[in-house]
């Protein structure tokens, strides 16, 4: 054994270190003159205990991927027209495969270098189908997939904190997981259902023009002509309620919520909300030429497929500016002022996990959590104290050290606090006196065979300090294993356990030597030990 | 010297009792065993099922019944009301194997058939948990592997620390190792992987004669069992936090089974006579008593107060702590020791083991 003195010097700097670590989780410390001092990280909480919302969101990937071909196939399309090659409007098969006719055969090398020149497509198969025409099958390759599949991803991402960030929440924590997967801890929150419908709206805003002209009876039969779709127009009803009545659009959006620069809410003459858009100036262009072209017609403002208002243009609108009505409540049109502000979201999201937290039950559950422990510490104490009499407090004393350090490895070590951790704490408690009880048994039975107190000292701590590394090292195996494979909450639970093993190691070997080592010291060889 | 449980001197005859010993674990074994294929296996809770669940905390006294019957209303599928926590806590779970619906719906359902009974802000919902039967399956994956991994690696800690033969211990792994391979190719449910791997870890171990891993791998096979059999005959559910529980328990039974068996180990060294052996066990088992029992209670001690003081949500986790590690310490004493004094000291330990 080193010398005593060395000893109780690295037991100090320990000590020291860990109040340093510790004091800042404590409430009100930090706001102290003696926070400045400290050190600036604090333990933090789980969403379990502050209470909050954990998503789990599922972007549709395959529905992305159509959209993308779909887009690139139409860019095709037009940057051949450019060259004036006609092909037909292509058809997606596949979420790497894309369709496409080309009109006339004879410019078919025309269209191929088309092909090669503006599309990442690489030509599958090409087929005569008699009339002249050409049937082409064009693929990406899974490189371009991944890529675009990376691209949407972040491009989610983004969208999402912009939302978080415009909606206000304090420290959210967004992150990309395997399987196209997002997940989403927006901490602290009171109305996780608004939340929700924020973070997983697509909204897709685009403008149609309806045709006024089709026959809804047939389009609701499945007959639709060329270039036009069936929608749903949501029209609400001035005591309020909806209904939803079935509208035909053409397909083609002629502008969409890309071009938006800002949406606020205002209220119209009534008092009500609506959200009032501002376009940029490309998109305020397209939008003056377009009403310009359609005065007297309908415009649909469709978002996520479902048309919000369709009014009739009464005259070439300058200014790019737009406003969309609906009987929104002041909540409803705010939250979608924010949604668009931030843009929409690349492709569909679907929750795949919800855990939401009410801030009570967080509270409650550390106040119980606390309470546990420091019952079943009193326990621990007390009875460590009756059994093992000046022993027993020696283990009292590192135990206390031995949860400071818990603490202050969770602060230093950036580590979240769970309600599992906290239990993780407590049966550390537990657990933490057996390395104790393991050398005070030892040395108990070495005093019985005859030993003076120093020498059953000596030996108890030697026999058990291997019997503890090693009955140790199973629980940490389990502790490694539950992190590796654990989610959130449980891996609180394994941090805690792990550190608090360590800990206790540290403790019950080392630093409760150090006071058994005082006591002989200042004895004489014959004096006797409450153990 | 302060107070002793166990007084020095004590000699009780564990190895005599382990006929008792062995009928009281079949029993409960087997009664755990047959409880699970009764009810065609664990109950799994939400966490690897899928489906929502709502806790409502209520401000008044109202009867489980009332509540219940307000609550089927809602028509959800697969609708289960069950109490949470201690009586006094008035909290209640709602479970639905249903988790397509949106959790506004559900919030909705709740107040419309709440609002009769109780009252308007008569109650209050703390926390909604929904997950969908993709993320179900991974976590059931995930806490399947790490049950795997834990046994497989745990089985090799012990077969080369008992024997110190860590060649054999080797050995032991790419046996291990490869005939779960082989298995998986199969295509096996990762649950049968587990037990099959646990049950090659014994015959291994027995064919290898590493006595004491066997020992200790079948007390630990013997908690875990137990724990899981009583947990289905209370009709609890498997989550995530239990299979930490069982993690857990795994860890402390091998704690226990280590200080007994290095204590076998110590006087085995110190008495070279074989015939010997049951009255060193019995022996080693005696003088190490104090201490396996001082740490049962004061880990019990702590988990108890976890059990009634720690709320609603850590309830099951402490209740699966508290059997596995009153079990732990019960099958270290009768379960590991008599089966190791079953197959003898291995000889060829000790000799290496000394060099």
């Amino acid at each position: 054994m080193q010398s005593l003195r060395l000893r109780i010097f690295t037991t100090l700097v320990v000590l020291a270190l860990g109040l340093a670590y510790m004091l800042p989780s404590i409430p009100g410390v930090k706001e102290s003159p003696l926070g400045a001092l400290l050190p600036g990280d604090s333990v933090s909480l789980g969403l379990d205990l502050k209470g909050g919302i954990h998503l789990t969101l599922g972007v549709d990937m395959d529905t992305a991927m159509h959209n993308n071909l779909s887009r690139l196939g139409d860019d095709l399309r037009a940057a051949a027209r450019d060259e004036e090659i006609f092909v037909l409007r292509p058809t997606v098969l596949s979420s790497s495969r894309l369709e496409m006719v080309l009109i006339k055969g004879d410019q078919k090398s025309g269209f191929d270098s088309v092909i090669d020149k503006y599309s990442p497509f690489t030509i599958e198969e090409t087929q005569n189908m008699g009339d002249g025409k050409v049937r082409y099958l064009l693929s990406v390759s899974p490189q371009y997939r991944d890529e675009l599949t990376k691209l949407t991803m972040d491009q989610a991402i983004k969208t999402i904190r912009n939302r978080i960030d415009q909606f206000g929440v304090a420290e959210p924590d967004i992150r990309r997981q395997q399987d196209n997967r997002i997940q989403v801890q927006l901490p602290g929150l009171q109305d996780p259902e608004r939340a929700i419908n924020i973070v997983g709206q697509t909204a897709h805003l685009e403008f149609k023009m309806v045709d006024d002209a089709a026959d809804i009876e047939k389009a609701l039969g499945g007959v639709l002509a060329p270039g036009r779709e069936l929608s749903t127009l949501i029209t609400t009803h001035p005591g309020g309620g909806q209904s939803e009545s079935p509208i035909v659009l053409r397909r083609e959006a002629v502008l969409t919520g890309e071009y938006i620069t800002d949406a606020r809410v205002q209220l119209d003459q009534w008092n009500k909300p609506y959200v009032a858009i501002s376009f940029n100036a490309r998109g305020g262009t397209i939008f003056a030429n377009l009403t310009g072209e359609n005065v007297n017609k309908r415009m649909a403002i469709v978002l996520d497929g479902k048309v919000h208002s369709a009014p009739v243009i009464q005259e070439r609108i300058t200014g790019g500016k737009a406003s969309i009505t609906g009987n929104f409540s002041n909540e409803e049109a705010r939250d979608l002022a924010v949604v668009l502000r931030a843009g929409s979201l690349p492709a569909p999201v679907v929750i795949l996990e919800q855990r939401t937290v009410g801030p009570s039950l967080g509270q409650e559950s550390i106040d119980k959590g606390v309470t546990a422990a420091l019952v079943g510490m009193c326990l621990v104490l007390v009875f460590m104290v009756v059994y093992y009499g000046f022993a027993g407090f020696v283990a009292d004393i590192v135990l206390c050290l031995n949860i400071m350090l818990i603490m202050s490895g969770l602060a230093l070590f950036g580590a979240t606090l769970t309600l599992p951790g906290i239990a993780g704490i407590i049966l550390t408690i537990g657990m933490a006196v057996d390395a104790n009880v393991i050398i005070f048994e030892r040395i108990r039975e070495e005093m019985r065979r005859g030993l003076t107190v120093r020498a059953a000292i000596a030996e108890g701590y030697e026999r058990a300090t291997l019997t503890i590394l090693d009955a140790n090292v199973t629980t940490v195996i389990a502790a490694i294993i539950l992190y590796q494979f654990g989610t959130g909450p449980v891996r609180g639970f394994a941090v805690t356990l792990t550190l608090g093993i360590l800990s206790s190691m540290f403790t019950a070997i080392f630093v409760s030597r150090i006071f058994f080592d005082l006591y002989t010291k200042s004895r004489s060889e014959t004096a006797k030990l409450s153990i | 010297m302060g107070l002793q449980i166990i007084k020095p001197g004590t000699r009780i005859d564990f190895i005599g009792l382990r006929k008792i010993a062995f009928v009281l674990s079949a029993v409960l074994v087997l009664a755990g065993l047959g409880s699970l294929l009764a009810k065609g296996g664990p109950q799994y809770g939400i966490d690897f099922a899928g489906g929502m669940i709502v806790q409502i905390k209520v401000h008044k006294d109202v009867e489980l019944a009332k509540l219940k019957g307000a609550l089927e209303e809602t028509r959800l599928p697969g609708l289960i009301v069950q109490t949470l926590g201690m009586a006094d806590d008035h909290e209640y779970l709602l479970r639905t194997s249903s988790s397509d619906i949106s959790s506004q719906q559900v919030r909705t359902m709740v107040a419309d058939a709440l609002a009769g009974p109780l009252g308007e802000g008569g109650y209050e919902i703390q926390r909604l948990e929904m997950v969908g039967p993709k993320v179900g399956a991974d976590l059931r994956a995930h806490a399947l592997e790490a049950l795997f991994y834990a046994v497989l690696i745990i089985a090799v800690y012990i077969s080369g620390r008992f024997e110190q033969r860590w060649t054999v211990a080797a050995i032991m792994a790419a046996a291990l190792g490869g005939s779960i391979y082989g298995i998986g190719l199969l295509g096996l449910d990762m649950g049968w992987l587990i037990v099959m791997a646990m049950l090659i870890t014994v015959g291994l171990c027995w064919y290898l004669k590493l006595n004491y891993a066997l020992g200790a791998v079948v007390a630990l096979i013997h908690d875990v069992a137990i724990t899981v059999g009583v947990f289905s005959i209370l009709g609890k559910e498997f989550d995530l936090t239990i299979i930490a529980a069982l993690l857990t328990i795994i860890g402390y039974s091998l704690n226990d089974t280590i200080i007994v068996f290095d204590r076998i180990r110590e006087n085995t060294r110190a008495q070279q006579d074989p015939r010997r052996f049951r009255s060193i066990i019995n022996e080693s088992i005696n003088q190490t008593l104090s201490r396996t029992l001082m740490t049962s209670l004061t880990t019990l001690m702590v988990v108890a107060c976890l059990f009634v003081l720690g709320g609603s949500v850590i309830h099951d986790f402490a209740l699966a702590l508290l059997i596995g590690i009153g079990v732990g310490t019960y099958s270290s004493i009768f379960v590991a020791s008599p089966i190791l004094m079953g197959f003898g000291p291995s000889m060829v330990a000790e000799g290496e083991g000394q060099a």
